[in-house]
């Protein structure tokens, strides 16, 4: 019995946020990586695209809901989002042709076009605060959860308690969704195989005749569609903050380099591992040792939560002490 | 005389002030392998490059089945029937060997299975590797993808960049063994070989180029038996 607690503990506490988190991180990094791999740089702008495109979305489920359009048991957000995505990728490629395609033309060094990136992000940063403000915004509308921990209770008849959140079960069926849609694009369509092409070898793609410029459009399409889907999830996950999405960038950054720079897939196994690291280290594993019978003195918390961004700082750095090139062989950075 | 089916007359250019090309001419006949040789620094690969595209030409032209096409860029003469394998990075390591295959064909609207059969019983060897990623292939074998790749297009003009660049004497053998059958098909040759001797024993026609000009132009077997070019460029 107690170790079926302990099991039902760890799925509560650690495994079920760890994975909704995950898949957020997951979705941010596939952007991230895309973009290295066919533009050439690192986006500091994306936490940013985040930001500005869940507030895009915030906006819209806002005018839904006066129109009293809704889904029912789901989040009015997901109605939105598709409308959401769009604004926001009028504004990335506008971005692209203001900003990125000169440098690209001039054929800049990469660390140009990162700093470049760095001057969107704030740029974002402060028009989604002047549009949005700064305050914490909850719009998780529909229903909060798809079991709690008292109906969990009532079922099985354990001490320890299981919850599910319509958000994370939400963001793990989309990014589920995403990644499928993403990965079948890429290695079954025409235009993904030019992607890939173009990422692998670009003279070589120019000398096939694929069109750079088409594949920079699509290539921030689609990052920009994954980072409004994660932003938006993240936001309904744990509301949503603008500064936040700011600090995400970091694991989000680690992800997509453990998993190997240009690498999706890595980029998806890169954001797992960041998230259940950060989770495994900031919880506090009293509980579940008692279970097993233990008696510990402390609360066997490794790292206080305020201090779990110092998680992803260390995966960076052994990952690129040891393994440069991430877990599935990216480029190196 | 009809115009050779490409002809680059005189070319002159470089890629900073001082010209590397110094009115170089190579013409290659429909069908014919053209071989061009010559010591380091002699402007093969430059010369190569000018011929498709890559290089600005200060002086001189090139004209492809009698239409001048000097002004084209490289993407442009691939679809005026040039095909290009660059001596390194020529395919897509982390894309399987059909894929690079059919990344090759990407400007083709029509259907080209029956162009990827040919390209697959020409190179047995890759065919069996075609769900394999084209980076974990040998030398040898990656060489037959980047080709390949190249003639997806259906090119009447295949130009090679040091096609036996770094491959074992048993695998250049093959690939040359390859080139005779490409050009037999009535396909062009333009080739840049480091491994003179052999080249020539297959070009019908060789080009001997020392800074950045033609010093001998000859049959590829009238070159072999030249005791001066064999005394200068083939260590005797």
């Amino acid at each position: 019995m107690d170790l079926l607690n302990a099991l039902v503990a760890i799925l509560n506490f650690v495994v079920i946020p760890a994975a909704s988190y995950g898949a957020q991180l997951a979705l941010g990094a596939l952007g991230v990586t895309l973009i290295y791999g066919i533009l050439r740089f690192s986006n500091f702008a994306h936490g940013d695209t985040m930001a500005f495109g869940a507030a895009m979305v915030i906006l819209i489920t806002w005018g839904l809901q006066a129109l009293g359009i809704g889904l029912g048991p789901l989040p009015t957000a997901l109605l939105a989002l598709p409308f959401g995505i769009a604004l926001s990728a009028v504004f990335i490629l506008g971005t692209d042709r203001a900003v990125y395609r000169f440098y690209r033309r001039k054929r800049s060094a990469p660390i140009i076009l990162v700093m470049a990136s760095v001057g969107v992000m704030f740029i974002m940063n402060g028009l989604t605060r002047l549009i949005i403000g700064v305050d914490e915004i909850r719009f998780d509308d529909g229903a909060r959860f798809v079991f709690t921990v008292r109906d969990f209770r009532d079922w099985t008849g354990l001490s320890e308690g299981l919850s599910l959140r319509v958000s994370q079960l939400i963001t793990l069926v989309v990014t589920a969704l995403a990644c499928w849609g993403l990965f079948r694009f890429l290695n079954r369509s025409r235009a993904g195989k030019a992607m890939r092409a173009y990422s692998d070898n670009e003279d070589l793609a120019l000398l096939s005749g694929i069109d750079p410029e088409r594949v920079v459009r699509l290539t921030w399409l689609i990052a920009t569609a994954l980072a409004v889907t994660a932003g938006t999830l993240y936001g309904l996950d744990k509301s949503f903050k603008v500064f936040n999405y700011f600090q995400i960038l970091l694991p989000i950054f680690a992800a997509s380099i453990v998993g190997g720079l240009g690498n999706p897939l890595g980029a998806v196994a890169g954001g797992f591992i960041v998230a259940f690291s950060e989770v495994a280290v900031t919880y506090p594993w009293k509980k579940i040792a008692t279970y097993l019978g233990f008696e510990p003195q402390g609360l066997l918390q490794l790292l206080s939560t305020e201090y779990k961004f110092a998680v992803s700082f260390v995966i960076l750095i052994v990952v690129l002490l040891f393994r440069p090139t991430g877990l599935l062989r990216g480029k190196s950075v | 005389m009809a115009e050779p089916y490409l002809s680059a007359t005189a070319m002159r250019g470089g890629y900073g002030k001082a010209d590397i090309l110094n009115g170089c001419t190579l013409t290659v006949d429909k069908g014919q392998i053209a071989v061009i040789v010559g010591p380091n620094g002699a402007g093969k690969s430059t010369a190569m490059k000018a011929v498709f595209g890559m290089l600005a030409l200060r002086e001189g032209r090139v004209t492809l089945a009698g239409e001048d096409i000097t002004g084209l860029t490289p993407q442009e003469r691939v679809r005026k029937g040039m095909g290009f394998v660059p001596q390194t990075h020529n395919i897509f390591p982390t894309m399987t060997v059909e894929e690079n295959l059919e990344m090759g064909a990407y400007i083709r609207q029509d259907d080209f299975t029956g162009t990827l059969e040919q390209v697959y019983d020409l190179f047995p060897a890759v065919a069996d590797k075609r769900k394999q990623n084209a980076g974990e292939l040998s030398g040898g074998q990656r060489q037959q993808v980047a080709v390949g790749r190249a003639l997806m297009t259906r090119p009447s003009l295949l130009m090679l960049d040091e096609p036996t660049a770094g491959v074992s004497p048993i695998v250049m053998d093959e690939l040359f063994d390859r080139i005779i059958e490409v050009a037999r098909t009535g396909i062009s040759i333009l080739m840049v070989e480091q491994n003179a001797r052999q080249a020539l024993e297959i070009a019908d026609i060789g080009y001997v180029l020392v800074q950045g000009a033609n010093r001998y132009t000859d049959s590829g077997q009238a070159l072999l038996a030249d005791p001066e070019v064999r005394r200068t460029f083939l260590g005797g």
